[in-house]
């Protein structure tokens, strides 16, 4: 037993909020302004010494325009929105491809179970840029893709050989136990999985998958060498027009870390929904 | 070669009033090359209520897995209600559905509350309305006493609700048969007597039984035969009582008497 001097009672005790955790809290966040604060003041001060010309003011018309009294969307806001078709054409056959995969690798089949290592070995062990090339230079004139298509499927095949690993992963995570129950009522495959074993597997899944999809997004600007009209390309466009290379830069990398951000946030929120439904 | 096997089957003496339900001859079965079962021959009629005893590792386990194929044997014949059961058969489902399973550690689905653990099989596998499904479900938690636990959980029951559960789910397919597999060495001591109460009122009802289990009174109560296994084989067949009071074999009488001992 503590030894402490108060008398052990059978009440619960109240909760009291632990200000060394506050102080912790708050002591990390005055590092980050800190820190932040002297990158600002660094390259504030190169930028001068550079004699760099800022012309923040005349940022607000890359994303939008009104003439006429109508808005005029401006090539931030498109390119913005390309990259969310983009991204989100991509996580979902990146999942697909997840799934597939992963069963592949798990089923009996010994075709199935070489073609996704083969599959994996190549992706994982190839860069990315190339791979692009691959699509966009040989299997986009051979399927007759456009730009667009070759981007999602290099972006989806990419991510979906990390998807199929975090899937993979949460199956095996299933007790064998759910298995045999599911077999024993005599469920058929289709719903022993659909039912039984992926559901509990999203828990284990989900938390990772969404750094998949945060790493996709990232990884979509490298579409912008292919000139898919997405975030990246709108900005390199936009600096070759304006030469406001270090405003745009900034801005893009805001864009896509406002993105990013909001994306984790969201699906924090969900998961504790989830976990909230349960009980 | 299965021929003969199946000509060495010796049925024990049995109420032989119906069918078979479980036929099983010449099975063996192998894990690598260890021998989980040797030559097991031995019937289940409708309606019979058969015992399975034996020590640790003697293969009780492996027996009752077979017949529903949760593992595969590797030589002699398996007969559920007349239909063989092979390894890796297609249209197992359709057997598995006619064969109830209560494991030891309940194994509900943890992501489903009580009522969904037990309308899913009748929904998915019987084509069933989700509304009469339920309705079924109540009538048979009600008859392992827990109908007021049907919105709840797993997780929240205590293990022997969750067995009780667990036992529901299995008579929700309105199975043939009912397999269990130790199914209250899992639980506190306080707990068992509700499982068992449970199974002898369905022994009562009818249900045909094959049961994995070291409880005496159950036994003496319900079984119509005693198996007893060790070392991978049936070494002695008989009624219970002659089984627990006379025992036939050597082995069995050491191991009544270490049951005993406990
Ligand atoms: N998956 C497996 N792989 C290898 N050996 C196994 C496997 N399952 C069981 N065995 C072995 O087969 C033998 C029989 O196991 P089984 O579980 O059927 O015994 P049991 O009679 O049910 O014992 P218990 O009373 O402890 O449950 C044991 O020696 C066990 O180690
Ligand atoms: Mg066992």
């Amino acid at each position: 037993m503590a030894a402490t001097d108060q008398t052990l009672t059978r009440e619960r005790p109240k909760a009291t909020i632990s200000l060394s955790q506050t102080a912790r809290t708050s002591l990390q966040v005055l590092q980050a302004i800190i820190i932040f604060s002297i990158l600002a003041w660094v390259s504030y001060r190169g930028a001068q010494a550079m004699e760099y010309n800022w012309q923040w003011y005349r940022v607000p018309r890359f994303f939008y325009r009104i003439i006429d009294g109508e808005i005029i969307w401006g090539p931030l806001v498109l390119g913005f929105i390309e990259t969310l078709r983009l991204a989100g054409v991509s996580i979902i056959f990146a999942v697909l491809i997840g799934f597939v995969t992963a069963f592949a690798r798990l089923s009996n089949s010994f075709a199935g179970k070489w073609i996704a290592t083969i599959y994996l070995e190549a992706i994982r062990n190839t860069p990315l840029l190339v791979q692009l090339f691959l699509f966009y230079f040989v299997l986009a004139p051979i399927f007759g893709m456009d730009r667009f298509w070759a981007g999602v499927l290099c972006l989806s095949f990419f991510e979906g050989s990390f998807a199929s690993e975090i899937i993979r992963g949460g199956i095996i995570g299933v007790s064998r136990d759910q298995y045999e129950a599911s077999d024993a009522i005599g469920l058929t495959p289709y719903d022993k999985y659909t039912k039984i074993i992926i559901p509990q597997s999203l828990p284990l899944i989900l938390p990772p998958l969404t750094g998949l999809i945060i790493s996709l997004i990232k990884h979509s600007a490298i579409v912008s060498v292919i000139a898919v009209s997405e975030l990246t390309t709108a900005g390199m466009n936009l600096i070759s027009e304006t030469f406001m290379a270090f405003e745009i830069w900034f801005i893009v990398a805001g864009i896509y870390l406002a993105l990013t951000v909001t994306l984790s946030a969201g699906v924090s929120l969900f998961e504790r929904q989830l976990e909230k439904g349960k009980h | 070669m299965n021929d003969k096997i199946t000509s060495a089957l010796k049925v024990p003496e049995t109420k032989a009033d119906d069918k078979p339900i479980v036929e099983v001859a010449g099975l063996c079965k192998w894990f690598g090359d260890f021998c989980a079962l040797f030559d097991i021959n031995f019937s289940v009629n409708s309606g019979e209520k058969v015992v399975v005893c034996g020590p640790s590792g003697s293969g009780k386990s492996t027996l009752i897995r077979c017949l529903n194929q949760l593992e595969e044997h590797q030589l002699g014949t398996i007969r559920i209600d007349g239909r063989e059961v092979k390894p890796g058969m297609k249209g197992i489902e359709e057997i598995r559905r006619d064969v109830g399973m209560v494991f030891q550690s309940f194994n509900l689905f943890p992501h489903l509350s009580v009522l969904d653990n037990l309308t899913i099989g009748p929904i998915r596998n019987r084509g069933m309305s989700k509304s009469e499904a339920a309705e079924m479900a109540m009538e048979l938690l009600d008859r392992v006493h827990i109908s007021e636990q049907a919105s709840k959980y797993p997780m929240q029951l205590s293990g022997g609700q969750q067995q009780r559960v667990a036992i529901a789910r299995a008579l929700c397919m309105r199975p043939k048969i009912m397999l269990f597999d130790e199914p209250t060495s899992a639980l506190d001591p306080e707990m068992i007597s509700g499982v068992l109460d449970v199974m002898v009122e369905l022994a009562e009802d009818g249900m045909t039984m094959l049961c994995v289990t070291h409880e005496m009174g159950f036994a003496r109560q319900v079984g119509d035969r005693v198996i007893f296994m060790d070392d991978a084989e049936i070494v002695e067949t008989a009624d219970p009582e002659s089984f627990f009071n006379n025992p036939e074999t050597e082995r069995a009488k050491i191991f009544l008497s270490q049951l005993l001992s406990h």
